[in-house]
């Protein structure tokens, strides 16, 4: 007969056996890095602290209750492992790569070294890691009191001591154990290959444990066959009906975060590895293991159910069935196997957790509260590290206990595990972000944890509280205030989900939800963006070997202060010596180069955190020197600059263009000046001839020897005619000047263009008889009304027919005039037999002072007389065109819009 | 009778008055009105001096000079040239070309004169 005090005691003699383990195992992992311990087996098996005492006894209780839905807690890490090329290896590297010591260390390297999100990890785990340790605590006790509960004789000295005691004790236990075990040195990895050495020999005896009882039952039963019928004829099987359910669905996906992010599970498969191709053998070895793990879990639950009396907890049918048969070594074994399952997770959970809270919480309040230099006493960092972490171990193990003091009453293992489990889901999305997302930001990783978190403590923590708390249990039933859709099992109104899926739903929801969107909406910091590269790019770079800091002023010296205060004296001048002879020179001699700075601030990264080592090395470095935050913000300046000078290119562009468009500007108003420059000249000469004469006349008559009567009167009517010449040319070009600024001195209104054209007729009708020209009448349009005025009409046609008459020199001249309206314009076209207009004048004859150069017999008018009349009809809105003429010679054509037509 | 002055002017009035009194002045004047028969003009009547204005009609004064340059018969001959735009370009445009002298429209009417003695070197046949 087993009795509680032999069974404690033998527990405290496995202990020792684990302690004399640890500490050989470490001496061995020191002496010799080929040791076994380095092995892959070793390696699998340390991560197998995934299966805990809810494994060992939780999840025989699950099977009695809910039939396989225990296997998925098994299914998630084995699709993780098998998958491990994807995920792990990815972890792995990078963890190697940039000194990764926790979780929450890696979140906060991958998000710009944020000290911030690594206190927020810290706390999220320990706080949710809580009821974790309480199940393991529960487990304990529960199989201590089922031992003792098992007879008087079993009670022993534990008479008198509630299950509260008991755990405390337990608690207690766990707390000094882990002291001596975990935090006897701070290694720059923090590997500890004792411990895991210990873990492994503990992974092997709850194997061995589950197994042999699994055997035993399995015996005893008559054969797996027999155990199923018998329970079938009972009436007793696992319920299936929910199997694959939402439930099942979650606990999958939960299991699956758990196996990544549990801090033990990353110290073990991440931090404690020691070499990436292990992952290749765990990647089978430990699904492998589980399997076995569970293999006999399900009979044992059936048997249980059938043979065990009613009422018997189906958590402890592992312990209690031996017991029941009287097989009190296998009980003893099975004991020991379910004790070794919670020390083990006990002492790498909160080793993995003091890791976190030393260094993400209590290093950096140091580092900011001493000035500058780290302690100067003997111990320095390495002792404040390691009173740090026992503290934090004692923190731990209090939450722990304090979570299973309040909820004691609560009956199963499971659904305490799935609560943490929840919890540390939390992260699962930020780190699968941190992996493969580029843009993933601080901000959306810390709201995304922080959301998930809120809705955690909301929906699965605050719940669990339901059955010991009467107020709790009234927020359950109708929410805060009684708003409904606040309840934490009903948020939103959502129902129909059991309670764990539906915090898990919730949660993680939001959590991806809130990543995402605040991560684009939010810019990375220079260092994200840094860091993120790293971390998703890792595959596809070379080891990074990036400087972290520029040469600065810092010296060998100041550096080995800062290194031996955190790494103790020996690994400092260790690394010093190293990197002294990879470059040839005297260690005194050592020039601290960028990329021994950055190595040194991986190596101090190892042992207080990425944030702190920089932190830390930045004070020492930043003498004169430039943090590569600060090269950045220089290298966004820098940007900035160029962008600026780029705006100065676009804006000076800009600017020439405007130049160009002054210059072209310039060379229209040149253009238009020396066009001026031209009229004047024109101007000049046309007033200068009818000057000539008049000042020669002049000066002639004013010398009136040998001029007679005759002369004299031929004279003064030269004069006379000279200055009436004078007289219309300036009219003209004022007249031009006008029409040409758009000016009109004429109001438009309807006139009888063709009254207008047979005025002209007439007018010219004398110049016509008196070069003898024939007029060929065309066909008329007859009375046809435009806008315009008849006098201005008139001088058009004259202009023309005078123009005709003037420049042609035919033997039998002719004009011809013709009038018609066409698609409601009048149209008349002048035309003669004359020389016509040379192809290189056309475009000219328009032009002011362009005189026909043929033909010209009279010279008199400015040759203003084209320009005019084209701009008296273009005023009437109309137009006067060259076009070929019928006769041979010039034909103009005059159209106008005809009054009222369309 | 020899001819002394050929005027080569397309404005009539103008014409007139430099006829009246370069013919007052004593010298033999004839004229063409364009540019094209100046040089047939100057080999025909072999005149002492061209008076030649620029804005001619067919045949721009300074082509007639640079003709009259060019030929080697011709080219002694003096050219006075006679124009209403009296700019420097012009100027330079003359004396480049072998332009004798210069005179610019409106004139006075001793100016012309003047110039004409001052290149035919005498007073004029009558006076």
């Amino acid at each position: 007969m087993l009795s509680a005090d032999f069974v404690i005691a033998t527990a405290v003699g496995y202990v020792g056996l684990l302690f004399v383990l640890a500490f050989f195992g470490d001496r061995r992992a020191r002496a010799n890095t080929k040791s076994f311990l380095h092995s892959p087996a070793v390696y699998t098996l340390s991560i197998s602290v995934y299966c805990t005492s809810w494994t060992f006894y939780g999840a025989v209780g699950n099977a009695a209750r809910s039939g396989l839905e225990f296997l998925t807690i098994y299914l998630g890490p084995t699709l993780v492992f098998v998958g491990w090329w994807f995920l792990l290896r990815r972890l792995v590297r990078i963890s190697h790569d940039q000194r990764i010591t926790s979780l929450a260390d890696l979140l906060s390297s991958r998000f710009g070294k944020s000290n911030r999100l690594a206190v927020l990890v810290t706390c999220i785990a320990v706080i949710g890691i809580a009821p974790y340790i309480a199940l393991q605590l529960k487990a304990v006790t529960s199989s201590i009191q089922a031992v003792a509960g098992s007879s008087e004789f079993g009670q022993g000295s534990l008479a008198g001591i509630d299950d509260v005691g008991l755990a405390f004790g337990i608690a207690a236990a766990m707390a000094l154990f882990t002291i001596l075990f975990g935090t006897r040195h701070v290694d720059a990895k923090e590997q500890h290959h004792g411990v895991v050495a210990a873990i492994a020999f503990e992974a092997v005896v709850k194997l061995a444990a589950l197994l042999g009882v699994g055997i035993f039952v399995v015996y005893v039963g008559g054969g797996l066959e027999p155990i199923f019928r018998r329970a079938a004829e009972m009436g007793v099987s696992a319920p299936t009906e929910n199997s694959f359910g939402d439930r099942w669905v979650t606990t999958l996906v939960l299991s699956v975060a758990a196996i990544v992010c549990l801090p033990r599970q990353f110290q073990v498969t991440v931090v404690e590895n020691s070499d990436e191709s292990h992952l290749r053998v765990a990647g089978w070895a430990f699904p492998a293991y589980m399997l076995l793990m569970s293999l006999f879990i399900l009979p044992i639950a059936v048997f249980g159910l059938t043979v065990m009396p009613a009422g018997s907890n189906p958590d402890m049918f592992a312990l209690t069935l031996p017991m029941f048969y009287g097989q009190s070594p296998l009980a003893l074994l099975a004991f020991i196997g379910g004790f070794s399952s919670a020390t083990s997770m006990i002492i790498l959970e909160s080793i993995a957790l003091s890791i976190m809270v030393s260094n993400h919480i209590i290093m950096p309040l140091v580092l900011r509260f001493s000035s500058g230099q780290p302690s100067a006493d003997g111990q320095g960092v390495s002792h404040l590290l390691l009173v740090a972490r026992r503290v934090s171990i004692i923190l731990i193990l209090s939450l722990g206990f304090f979570y299973f003091f309040f909820t004691r009453d609560s009956n199963a293992l499971a659904p305490i595990g799935l609560i943490s489990f929840t919890a540390i889901a939390q992260f699962f999305p930020a780190v699968l972000a941190a992996l493969f997302w580029r843009d993933a930001s601080l901000k959306g990783a810390t709201a995304a944890i922080a959301a998930g978190f809120v809705i955690w403590v909301w929906c699965s923590f605050l719940p669990s509280f339901e059955s010991v708390s009467p107020q709790v249990a009234m927020l359950v039933q109708h929410g805060p205030w009684g708003i409904a859709w606040l309840r934490p099992e009903a948020l939103f109104g959502l129902d129909r989900l059991d309670p764990l899926s539906h915090a898990a739903f919730w949660s993680l929801t939001i959590n991806v939800v809130t990543l995402t969107v605040v991560s684009l909406l939010t810019k990375q910091s220079a260092l994200e963006r840094i860091q993120s590269t790293l971390f998703v790019d890792v595959f596809r770079r070379g080891a990074a070997q990036r400087g972290n800091f520029v040469r600065g002023s810092a010296t060998a010296n100041d550096l080995f202060f800062v290194a031996e205060r955190v790494l103790g004296e020996r690994r400092a001048a260790a690394l010093f010596e190293t990197a002294a002879r990879e470059i040839g020179v005297d260690p005194d001699m050592l020039e601290p180069s960028p990329a021994f700075i950055g190595k040194l601030e991986r190596e101090l990264a190892g042992s207080i955190g990425a944030a702190s080592a920089h932190v830390m090395l930045s004070k020492v470095v930043s003498g004169s020197d430039v943090s590569l935050e600060e090269m950045m913000q220089m290298a966004d300046e820098t940007q900035q600059v160029i962008e600026y000078s780029q705006q100065l290119e676009k804006t000076s562009a800009e600017l020439r263009s405007t130049a160009q468009k002054l210059e072209d500007a310039n060379t229209q108003l040149r253009e238009l000046d020396s066009q001026k420059d031209e009229f004047l000249s024109q101007v000049s000469h046309e007033v200068r001839t009818p000057m000539t004469s008049i000042r020669s006349f002049s000066e002639i008559l004013l010398d009136p020897q040998g001029i007679d009567d005759v002369q004299r009167q031929h004279f003064v009517s030269t004069i006379h005619q000279e200055s009436l010449r004078l007289t219309r040319l300036l009219d003209e070009i004022l007249d031009l000047s006008a029409l040409e600024r758009g000016e009109r001195s004429w109001e438009n209104r309807p006139v009888d263009a063709e009254a207008a054209l047979e005025r002209a007729l007439q007018v010219c009708d004398a110049l016509l008889r008196q070069r003898d020209m024939r007029v060929e009448q065309g066909p008329r349009a007859g009375c046809t009304m435009v806008e315009g005025d008849a006098d201005r009409l008139c001088q058009v046609f004259i202009n023309l027919i005078s123009n005709a008459v003037k420049y042609n020199n035919a033997t039998k001249a002719v004009l011809r005039v013709t009038s018609s309206v066409r698609a409601g314009s009048y149209v008349v076209e002048i035309a003669d037999n004359g020389p016509g207009i040379p192809k290189s004048e056309r475009t000219l004859i328009f032009e002011k002072f362009s005189r026909g150069q043929h033909g010209a017999s009279d010279q008199s008018g400015a040759g203003l007389g084209l320009a005019i009349s084209r701009q008296i009809i273009a005023r009437m809105n109309g137009t006067l065109d060259l076009v070929p003429s019928p006769l041979g010679g010039a034909c103009f054509r005059v159209r106008l819009p005809v009054v009222g037509a369309g | 009778m020899a001819i002394d002055i050929l005027i080569a002017e397309d404005e009539p009035s103008i014409l007139e008055s430099l006829d009246f009194i370069l013919r007052r002045a004593g010298w033999n004047v004839s004229a063409v009105t364009d540019g094209d028969s100046v040089l047939e003009a100057v080999r025909r009547l072999r005149p002492r001096l061209v008076l030649l204005d620029v804005m001619l009609p067919k045949r721009s004064g300074f082509d007639v000079l640079k003709q009259i340059r060019a030929s080697a018969e011709l080219a002694a001959v003096p050219v006075l040239i006679l124009t209403a735009k009296g700019q420097q370009q012009d100027r330079r445009t003359a004396e480049e070309l072998g332009a004798d002298g210069f005179v610019t429209k409106p004139y006075a009417n001793a100016d012309v004169v003047g110039a004409v003695r001052a290149l035919l070197g005498d007073i004029g046949g009558a006076a």
